[in-house]
């Protein structure tokens, strides 16, 4: 597991689904370690009963079939496929209605889907997910991206009410590509994906789901944040110092 | 193919394959750690083996990779223009063949050059003096730059009246694994000396990567190509001509490169993400009733999506 996972921190993750399906098919017995560890690009189905489309993971899977965050019915349907208790499933609803606003004003587009489910100590959990396609031919507004995919799913574990307080743990991933092409400078990709945790004890007062969003509002700017920042900047970085801007190099010669 | 009785279990030729893909999607400079990797998800010396062997030699030409020769003599690229058989790589500038180990990654033995393995007298003035010049180019521009040119078509010629090619083939790349880092600036050109028009074309592939790993993977991955020509001349005039294209397209690539990272935070990225939702100010989770107020009047008056 150790070795599968160096490997997937080393293979571009625009590759990652190969990856991964390689590795289960020289792993069989890993299977489940390795569903659960590696994130991979969201899949997205449609909900034949609204006619809009929802986003496939392991939190909204039994058996075969997805279940609808819209419908709360599986594709393809499933006669006895497990659900969320009536009172989550309410707060499910919301939080799709919500969570598609908040994703609107910060993507322009992309599809969101939020699935609840109660856990074992008396808590629930959540999971958020956002795919966006901002490529020209997909949902980039202003058309600068050849290939643009963002994938960000975040799971919270809601613990059970304690003093008026409960404990948030969120785990978040955002796994993107893009790809700019024109002529002056050809091809230029950046792929990347990053992993964060991040717990909190909040006041119930406030409700579930706008602690829950404000955790998941903070967390993608810290993303998105890092990637641009850091990461990116980490690989310009090299760029400029296997090839030096040539002011770096003109200050350089009279030295030597 | 796999027998009826083993239908889930996987071939060896089908393990080979995957190995083989792991280790030819290595970053620039991290193949032996993913070997590793490899090797002990395998956990069969046989099948490793077997793809360690057909993935090193393309990934270590592919990557341009820079080994050492043994006795100091300077570096050898790792290039299909310098291949003579599959481990036997000429270094044109010392006249050398160097043996090398593609799986270690090592040269341990080098050869003089034989004479048929070599450029005529007329074609070594035009390579000499343009691999002069790109080495003063190379040695200025590129900290660690590793430099070769070859003939890779028509190195025979004894005078003028016929075409030939040369390869400028320039490497450099930095691995920094303790600070999670790996990179690597390769190019490619290929430069056609045309007799008969009395033009040289020159041909450029520029591939640039770099991964960054710490706490996640994120990867660089750019290519380009450009073209441009310039008079048949004497050698020493083509090398100066030619090594200034070289320069001219590779600055102008570098200030792109640049430019596409500069584009990023506003323009590029925020087709994938705005910084701040289209409202500018955070969202507001404390008064979401407004959305749902909203939504049932729209609803009412059926603007709803």
């Amino acid at each position: 597991m150790e070795a599968a996972m160096g490997l997937m921190r080393r293979i571009p993750p625009k590759h990652t689904e190969t990856a991964l399906s390689a590795l289960l098919s020289l792993m069989p017995n890993h299977s489940s370690d390795l569903l659960s560890q590696v994130d991979q690009p969201l899949q997205v189905l449609c909900d034949v009963d609204c006619g809009k489309e929802f986003i496939l993971c392991e939190y909204n899977r039994d058996a075969d079939s997805y279940r609808s965050p819209w419908s709360n019915k599986y594709h393809p349907s499933l006669e006895d496929g497990s659900l969320p208790s009536l009172e989550l499933r309410k707060l499910e609803i919301e939080a799709n209605d919500i969570f598609a606003i908040y994703r609107d004003q910060y993507y322009e587009g992309g599809i969101s889907s939020v699935y609840m489910w109660e856990d074992e100590n008396e808590g629930f959990v959540a999971c958020f997910l956002i795919k966006k396609d901002g490529s020209k031919t997909g949902q980039g507004r202003r058309g600068y991206l050849e290939e643009g995919a963002w994938d960000a799913i975040h799971v919270i574990e809601v613990g059970p009410e304690e003093e008026e307080n409960t404990n948030y743990r969120l785990t978040s991933t955002v796994m993107l590509t893009l790809t700019t092409n024109n002529e002056s400078s050809g091809i230029f990709s950046l792929s990347g994906s990053i992993r964060r945790q991040m717990s909190m004890k909040l006041s119930v007062a406030d409700g579930h789901l706008c602690n829950m969003g404000k955790m998941i509002e903070e967390m993608e700017s810290k993303l998105r944040n890092s990637l641009d920042q850091v990461y990116f900047g980490k690989t310009r970085e090299m760029v400029c110092t296997l090839r030096p801007p040539s002011e770096v190099v003109q200050l350089r010669i009279p030295e030597s | 193919m796999a027998e009826e009785e083993e239908e889930s279990e996987l071939s060896e030729k089908q393990k080979v394959e995957i190995a083989k893909w792991f280790l030819l999607n290595s970053p620039p400079g991290e193949i032996q750690y993913v070997a590793k990797d490899v090797k002990s998800i395998l956990n069969d010396d046989g099948v490793f083996n077997e793809a360690a062997s057909e993935a090193f030699p393309l990934y270590n030409k592919s990557h341009f990779i820079v080994l050492p020769m043994p006795d100091r003599s300077g570096d050898v690229l790792v290039t299909s223009f310098g291949e003579l058989e599959d481990n036997a790589f000429l270094d044109p500038r010392t006249a050398q063949v160097a043996i090398v180990d593609h799986v270690k990654q090592v040269c341990e033995v080098v050869r003089p050059a034989l004479d048929e393995e070599l450029a005529s007298a007329y074609i070594e003035e035009f390579r000499f003096s343009l691999d002069a010049e790109i080495l003063k180019y190379v040695e200025e521009v590129y900290p660690k730059g590793v430099c070769s040119v070859y003939c890779v078509n028509g190195k025979d010629a004894e005078g003028p009246g016929f075409d030939f090619e040369l390869a400028v083939v320039i490497s450099a790349s930095r691995h920094s694994p303790q600070n999670f880092c790996n990179g690597s600036w390769c190019s490619v050109w290929n430069i056609d000396f045309k007799d008969e028009q009395q033009t040289v074309e020159v041909k450029g592939k520029l591939q640039v990567g770099a991964h960054y790993f710490e706490e996640g993977n994120v990867q660089l991955d750019t290519k380009h190509e450009c073209k441009d020509a310039t008079l048949f001349q004497a050698p020493e005039d083509c090398a100066l001509a030619i090594s200034s294209i070289i320069r001219h397209h590779e600055t102008e690539y570098l200030a792109s490169l640049e430019a596409s990272y500069l584009n990023l935070p506003d323009s590029t990225f925020k087709d994938l993400r705005r910084k701040l939702p289209v409202t500018r100010t955070l969202f507001p989770w404390h008064n979401t009733l407004q959305f749902s107020l909203t939504r049932d009047i729209s609803k009412e008056l059926g603007i709803g999506k």
